[in-house]
């Protein structure tokens, strides 16, 4: 992005990036770990557990801090969830485990199993030890392609089953979104990479970089020279705004923008707007929302057209971005990108109101909010067009692959999970769960 | 507004809160801060004969429980370490200046008349109030032929307690080791020796933890630990067990008791005071938390005393005490059942666990509607409590008396006891 007006790079000093991109929650010292462990009322079927979707024995865990048994406790969490680590720092808990944990019911204070579990983790990771061990080689060699979340669990575990793993990553390192689409302050200090490193570490697992499924290889040709193929790909493309200007300066995809600043070191290269707006209502507007504003933005405006509670993003999550300094604005859509020689200078929008069907209409009304960077982050799209070539099509419906129950798809032998399936919940635990259940899908499909 | 003074066998006590003999009595600069704060009275730490003795480096151990630190103290150190003529004059100092305040001296000499004759004499000219006899310590002490090698010989305990009474016009008081199989013998022992009071308990013969790394106790000496005294909250129940047990015996005679073991606030007070205890003693709190935590034991106290229209500590003085019987005393007809409050339940499904694996199987698990549903089978419930006392809600498990028309039958009435008596 060129330096326009009102964009510009090092708005804040390195100290003060720095500082802003720093850890979003400080980690547990072992006191405090202790402590909160002992909330844990140790609940016979655990509520907790069930909200799981990689079903963790959370009670058993934090049992074991509890008790200092951290790698009892950091092994209970791998073996279901391999991504533990990731998931500690990017699960909306409040959603999932800590919503259900009684004390949520009994105090609205739930036992905060996030931060336990990055306790555990951190404390095997640290130590730099593999808990896993591979099972005798079975000759069989998989492919998985993409090398995010859920082409990582599938490969640990086939590769733990015993299998060789080839996996096929388009961009120039592993890890998916961790690495390239989470806000920074979630995963810093280059944890996705350390995790990557960690799941590699079992052995058995081959990295084939910068091969992408459609340019580089293809499905029918993987599932020629494989066993078994995992397709864990993401989703590729951005939704538009269907809006006159989408392409002028000073508009941009925020999934574009994060993965620039995920790869940047330090921050101060990093372009930002002192006005900018953000559309959408998920993770992705609300991490943009956020980063643009601990970049030095002085005014953050996320826009959406409905209300709070229709907004993917968790209540967490919007009052995290509040707390940050964002506005938020519910019920209004965007109706024109203003623009002075070709440049952003703001956004027009109309105000919304749902009607008692749940239908959203614009009412009318209309206003404008001064903007030198407009982001947009109103949902992603699967490609589906690699996985339907002829000689290996996959059932597709609602631009999302079809799988069963097992991960796998209308094609024997190809098997597929992540954000790419149709149900999939564009979160790293589900995708993880994913390339598991997958994994061991193909061990039974290769033992006939 | 409640009277919290009491008169303990002619000692005025301006409230029944005492400092035991401990760590925190070993000076004047201790003692006086703990008057500053409010405390009605102390046992001076215990005085044996010079050359005094000397104490290692590295002297307490602890239970932390659940991140609850000292829930259990362990302590190696010997009486006090300084010489008898310093002590003596601070003790002078401290009653002169501090009137109204109960000063007990503990001592520790030799099993032989003649050191005891000598430390009365000397301790009587202080002006203190009386003498604890520190039959207790299980420590190092012992190990010399004193503290609770004493304490654990009735006899002994007898001929020594007669003795002082013999020697001193000072109040007597037992202190009695809890390191017995029975410690009524002792108290009766003290009875007949003439002793005025019995304070218990002293502390517990313990290894508090063992440190995994270096194989050794803790508190670690130079990489060896001996066995301590243990004391704190944990160990509040066998003190009261023991108090109860002297205070419903009649070869006790109702001899006067000053409660200690695991003390820590007004509520804990009030229970050994319910059980007979003239005044308590407290020591592990005091050293976790400063001595400030007396105002929450007389304020504390005060407004329960209150609430319950006591007027003096002497209104409800061992009104428990005749509640605790034999076991065979126990109603046999009496009945209770579990019952969940479904709206107060949280789900946690301990009460079902715990009944399920460790009891009677009378909770069910299941689900309504998909949630999780616990539900009492009365038919199985035996009234054991359990299942209340895991339940992390309060109020949410009650223990519901079955109205079964039963009238009061004990165990040597009751026809299916085998062995019950012919009286019926």
């Amino acid at each position: 992005m060129g330096d326009i007006a009102g964009i510009a790079a090092g708005r804040l000093s390195a100290d003060e990036l720095s500082e802003n991109f720093e850890d979003m929650y400080p980690p547990l010292d072992p006191r405090q770990a202790h402590i909160e462990a002992s909330r844990c009322y140790f609940c016979y079927d655990a509520p907790c557990m069930e909200a799981c979707p990689t079903g963790i024995d959370i009670p058993n865990f934090i049992r074991k801090i509890q008790t200092g048994n951290y790698r009892g406790s950091a092994v209970d969490i791998l073996n279901e969830n391999i991504m533990g680590g990731a998931c500690a720092r990017v699960c909306p808990t409040e959603i999932l485990c800590e919503e259900a944990c009684v004390r949520t019911a009994q105090e609205s204070k739930p036992v905060t199993i996030g931060k336990l579990q990055r306790f555990a983790t951190d404390w095997l990771m640290d130590k730099g030890e593999q808990p896993f061990e591979r099972a005798a080689e079975t000759g069989k060699h998989i492919a998985v392609v993409g090398a995010g979340p859920a082409g990582l669990s599938a490969a640990h575990r086939l590769s733990m089953l015993g299998h060789q793993v080839t996996v096929y990553e388009a961009k120039e390192k592993a890890g998916g979104l961790n690495e390239y689409g989470i806000a920074a302050y979630k995963v810093p200090h280059n944890f996705a990479q350390e995790e990557v490193d960690f799941i590699l570490s079992l052995g058995g697992i081959a990295v084939e970089y910068g091969k992408a499924l459609g340019r580089d290889i293809s499905l029918s040709g993987l599932k020629e020279d494989h066993d078994a193929v995992f397709f864990g790909g993401g989703l590729g493309a951005v939704r538009s705004l269907g809006l006159e200007g989408e392409v002028l300066q000073g508009v941009y995809n925020a999934v574009d923008y994060i993965a620039q600043l995920r790869q940047s070191e330090t921050k101060t290269d990093l372009a930002i707007g002192r006005k900018v707006v953000v559309i959408g209502g998920g993770n992705t507007a609300i991490d943009m929302a956020v980063q643009a504003k601990r970049l030095g933005a002085e005014d953050v405006t996320l826009v959406y057209r409905r209300g709070p509670e229709a907004m993917s993003a968790t209540h967490h999550e919007q009052e995290y971005a509040q707390i940050n300094g964002v506005t938020i604005k519910h019920y209004a859509k965007p109706s024109k990108i203003l623009s002075s020689d070709g440049v952003v200078t703001g956004m027009a929008f109309e105000y919304t109101a749902v009607d008692a069907d749940g239908r959203m209409n614009g009412t009318g009304e209309t206003f404008t909010v001064q903007a030198n960077m407009i982001f947009k982050a109103i949902g992603q799209v699967f490609v589906p067009d690699p996985v339907t070539e002829s000689a290996a099509c996959l059932d597709v419906r609602e631009g999302r692959i079809v799988v069963d129950d097992t991960k796998a798809t209308s094609v024997p032998g190809i098997y597929a999970g992540g954000d790419c399936i149709l149900g999939g919940e564009d979160l790293t635990v589900t995708a993880v769960q994913d390339g598991k259940l997958a994994a061991h899908a193909i061990d039974e499909y290769l033992k006939g | 507004m409640a009277d919290l003074s009491y008169d303990f066998i002619g000692i005025k006590t301006p409230n029944p809160f005492w400092l035991a003999s401990a760590p925190p009595t070993d000076k004047e600069i201790n003692v006086v801060r703990a008057f500053e704060a409010g405390w009605g009275g102390v046992v001076w730490k215990t005085l044996g004969e010079d050359p005094p003795v000397v104490n290692v480096s590295s002297r307490y151990g602890a239970i932390n429980y659940n991140g609850q630190r000292m829930a259990g103290l362990n302590n190696i150190e010997l009486i006090t370490d300084r010489p008898l003529d310093v002590n003596l004059e601070e003790i002078t100092r401290v009653k002169k200046n501090w009137p109204d305040r109960a000063i007990i001296v503990s001592l520790m000499v030799p099993c032989e008349e003649e050191p005891w004759r000598k430390i009365l004499a000397r301790v009587a000219e202080t002006g203190a109030d009386g003498v604890e006899l520190n039959f207790g310590c299980p420590h190092g002490m012992s190990e010399r032929g004193m503290g609770s090698a004493v304490g654990q010989v009735p006899e002994y305990v007898e001929m020594v307690a007669a003795w002082c009474k013999k020697h001193t016009d000072m109040s007597v008081i037992v202190k009695l080791t809890p390191n017995i199989t029975d410690v009524r013998m002792s108290a009766r022992a003290a009875v007949r020796g003439g002793a005025d009071a019995v304070s218990l308990i002293n502390t517990i013969n313990s290894i508090v933890n063992i440190d995994l790394d270096i194989m050794a106790p803790t508190p670690t000496v130079d990489g060896k630990g001996a066995h301590g005294g243990y004391c704190g909250p944990a160990v509040k129940p066998i003190a009261l067990n023991m108090v109860a047990e002297i205070a419903r015996d009649p070869e006790c005679q109702n001899i006067p008791i000053s409660g200690i073991g695991g003390i820590s606030n007004w509520r804990d007070a009030a229970e050994f005071i319910s059980l007979g205890c003239g005044t308590v003693q407290v020591c592990t709190a005091a050293m976790h938390h400063g001595f400030k935590i007396v105002d929450d034991m007389k304020t504390g106290l005060s407004n329960w005393m209150d609430s319950k229209g006591y007027k003096s500590i002497d209104d409800f003085r061992g009104l428990a005490s005749g509640n605790v019987t034999d076991w065979n005393q126990l109603n046999m007809n009496y009945d209770v059942k579990a019952l969940i409050d479904q709206d107060k339940c949280i789900k946690c499904g301990l009460c079902h666990i715990a009944c399920e694996d460790t009891s009677h199987q009378a909770i069910t698990a299941g689900r309504v509607k998909g949630d999780r549903h616990y539900e009492v089978v009365d038919q199985e419930c035996v009234g054991c409590n359990l299942c209340a006392l895991v339940c992390p809600v309060d109020e949410c498990i009650s223990m519901v008396q079955v109205d079964n028309g039963k009238p009061y039958m004990n165990w040597n009435q009751d026809p299916r006891n085998p062995h019950r008596s012919a009286a019926e």
